[in-house]
């Protein structure tokens, strides 16, 4: 059941044009070489690993300084407040440039995936790993953090090519749901169900 | 400003090739201004659907709140460079219109969502410009990776340096000054830029002080207007390079880069060469890592009797073509000239962008020419074909004819008049349906036209 959520969250992130595959696409058609768009994917999940992998890390390090609960209850905290400044607030990332190099595009692609807050939402699992061993919740943490990002992977190889081969980006001007604003809505829903936990 | 949509603006393309498929405009919005500065500037809302009974009309007019802004050029807050992959954010609206006044330094936000005639949302007051950024006389604007950016000709309580400030595209609030190192650059006029390659170029008229008591003889005879281009990183907001077209060809006004996004070529205009005042057109391209620039299209002087011309060119005894402006349809196949001199507009089969071929040319009003429209045979027009707009389906050319209050009145001075036309590049003829004048406009002169959803000169894309 977790395991699945993690998955699922991880190909979430990776059908998000906006998290990287739209890039990979656009580096793919400017250059007119699919290698150049396979080369660019696992760069940008280096990206979004690190950026992941980095909440894990934090939880494990402060579940090993506070109780699970104070854990459960900072997390629910910071879930509902990114997610409703996500919703409320008209700011979008920016990022100036096209021409990037493959250390570049990893660099955008962890900025990208933390402004998104995308480790977050990783937080009701990541507190729920028991913290009784040190090292135990920190190699469990970055397992979830690994597991999710190969589901991002795979996932948006997969749009990756088939927009590129196939679908052409026609498709963007009616298939590109508003994601974020379904994601702002989904931190805070979290954020409330792991306070809600923690409290009962 | 404004809620975000669920699905994309339906009014951005990821690709040129897209956009030419976009429905037609039924809209067209017209930048006018009052040439006395006692009554408000306007923006004129044309109707542009064939089908409609007011087809060709003024349906729309919302008077500016103050007087003396020589409105001139405008834009969009939002375009399809919003699908762009590096900071996407396609759920923003094109909605607004950023309106600058060229002679007041005021920037208006009209809201053009749900109405026919565009609401006031904001002012942006000359202080807040030339504070925050250290500009006056705010001239293009172009939606893009930063935000909104809008030249300026002048500086702030001094002549020059003008450059390129920088609006938040949400509150529509200044940011600042665009370029951390402008290196040799100091006249401004023109930019756009080349997305996909981090590159912006920029163009080069004069200083508040030389263009807006009108062209001055000395100035352009000692080859003082600008005569560059200039070429800057787009990301690190540097300047990189320079292009001298040689002090000959005086004022470098409109910059039409290829469409494509694969492609590093672009257009320029040269209003006029002082030794024997033809008009140019230049190709600029890159080679390796350097940009270069070619003369690709020169387009005459016609000779005339001293008698027929304005004193300031009479001592020449020619009519200078005076390319005011140039605009290159979505798909980079067609270049569109305007000659506002000797009133004609032409076309060049720009396939080959080294090779133009000229393929149309129509005459309408002209410093001697006088020539009418088909809709009004019999009425001599004054002006020529200046500001260009093509629909992004490329079918449909729309001009107007007024190009520079002061200037105006140097090169007409016993009126400009003001008209709009429609040509149809298929037949490439006047549409003799469409054809506001005279007193359509309400004794203001029609500068800018912006087309609803936009245009061939208001969207950058990031896909070929």
């Amino acid at each position: 059941m977790t395991l699945t959520a993690v998955i699922l969250l991880g190909a979430f992130h990776g059908i998000n044009p906006a998290m990287g595959w739209l890039f990979a696409v656009a580096r793919g058609l400017q250059e007119r070489s699919r290698d150049r768009l396979l080369q660019s994917l696992p760069v940008i999940a280096l990206g979004h690993l690190a950026s992941v992998a980095l909440v894990a890390l934090v939880v494990g390090a402060t579940g090993s300084l506070v109780t699970g609960t104070a854990l459960s209850i900072g997390a629910g905290v910071v879930l509902v407040a990114f997610g409703l400044w996500r919703l409320l607030s008209t700011r979008h990332f920016r990022w100036v440039g096209m021409r990037l190099s493959l250390g570049q595009l990893a660099a955008w692609s962890f900025l990208m995936s933390s402004a998104h807050g995308a480790g977050l939402m990783l937080l009701p699992v990541l507190t729920r790993i028991p913290a009784g061993h040190h090292g135990h919740a920190m190699s469990g943490g970055l397992f979830v953090a690994g597991i999710h990002t190969l589901a991002m992977f795979v996932t948006a190889g997969v749009v990756a090519l088939a927009v590129y081969e196939f679908a052409g980006l026609t498709v963007l001007r009616r298939a590109w749901f508003n994601l974020d604003r379904m994601w702002a809505v989904a931190l805070v829903g979290a954020g409330v169900f792991t306070l809600v936990q923690t409290a009962w | 400003m404004g809620m975000s949509l669920w699905t994309p603006d339906p009014t951005f393309y990821p690709s040129p090739r897209d956009a030419v498929a976009a429905p037609r405009e039924k809209l067209a919005y017209v930048a006018a201004f009052d040439r006395s500065a006692e009554r408000p500037d306007a923006l004129a809302v044309l109707d542009t659907d064939p089908e409609s009974p007011a087809y060709g009309t003024v349906v729309g007019w919302t008077d500016l709140p103050y007087t003396g802004d020589e409105l001139h050029h405008f834009g969009w807050n939002a375009c399809s460079s919003a699908l762009c992959p590096s900071a996407p954010h396609p759920h923003v609206e094109r909605r607004y219109l950023i309106v600058p006044g060229l002679r007041s330094s005021r920037i208006y936000v009209y809201d053009t969502k749900g109405r026919v005639s565009p609401e006031l949302v904001k002012v942006i007051e000359p202080e807040e410009l030339g504070k925050r950024a250290g500009y006056s006389r705010p001239h293009t604007v172009h939606c893009g990776p930063e935000g909104l950016y809008v030249s300026a000709l002048g500086g702030f309580g001094e002549d020059g340096p003008g450059g390129i400030a920088l609006l938040d595209h949400t509150s529509f609030e200044v940011v600042g000054r665009w370029e951390a190192d402008r290196g040799s650059q100091h006249l401004a006029y023109d930019f756009w830029w080349h997305i996909n390659h981090d590159v912006l170029v920029s163009s080069e008229w004069g200083t508040p002080s030389m263009v807006e008591d009108g062209l001055v003889g000395e100035l352009l005879l000692g080859r003082k207007y600008g005569h560059r281009l200039h070429f800057w990183d787009l990301r690190k907001r540097r300047h990189v390079q320079e292009i001298d077209l040689g002090d000959q060809h005086q004022m470098v006004l409109e910059l039409r880069p290829a469409h494509d996004p694969t492609k590093t070529y672009g257009f320029a205009g040269v209003v006029t060469n002082v030794e024997d005042l033809s008009a140019s057109i230049w190709v600029w391209h890159r080679e390796g890592s350097r940009w270069e620039a070619r003369k690709v299209i020169h387009i005459p002087a016609e000779p005339a009797a001293p008698e027929e011309l304005p004193d300031i060119l009479k001592p020449f005894g020619a009519v200078p073509p005076l390319v005011t402006d140039i605009d290159l349809s979505v798909d980079d196949r067609h270049l569109y000239v305007s000659c506002w001199g000797t009133g004609e507009l032409k076309r060049y089969d720009v396939s080959d962008p080294f090779a133009p071929v000229e393929t149309g040319s129509v005459r309408i009003g002209g410093i001697v020419g006088r020539a009418p429209h088909p809709a009004a045979p019999y009425e001599r027009l004054a002006g020529g074909p200046q500001m260009i707009e093509v629909s992004r389906d490329g079918r449909r050319v729309y001009v107007t004819n007024s190009l520079y209050g002061s200037w105006d009145d140097q090169f007409y001075p016993d009126g400009v008049g003001a008209w709009m036309a429609k040509v149809d590049s298929e037949t490439f003829t006047f549409d003799e349906r469409f054809f506001p004048h005279g007193d359509d406009f309400r004794g203001l002169r029609p500068h800018q036209t912006r087309l609803q959803g936009g245009d061939a000169s208001s969207d950058s894309y990031c896909y070929p």
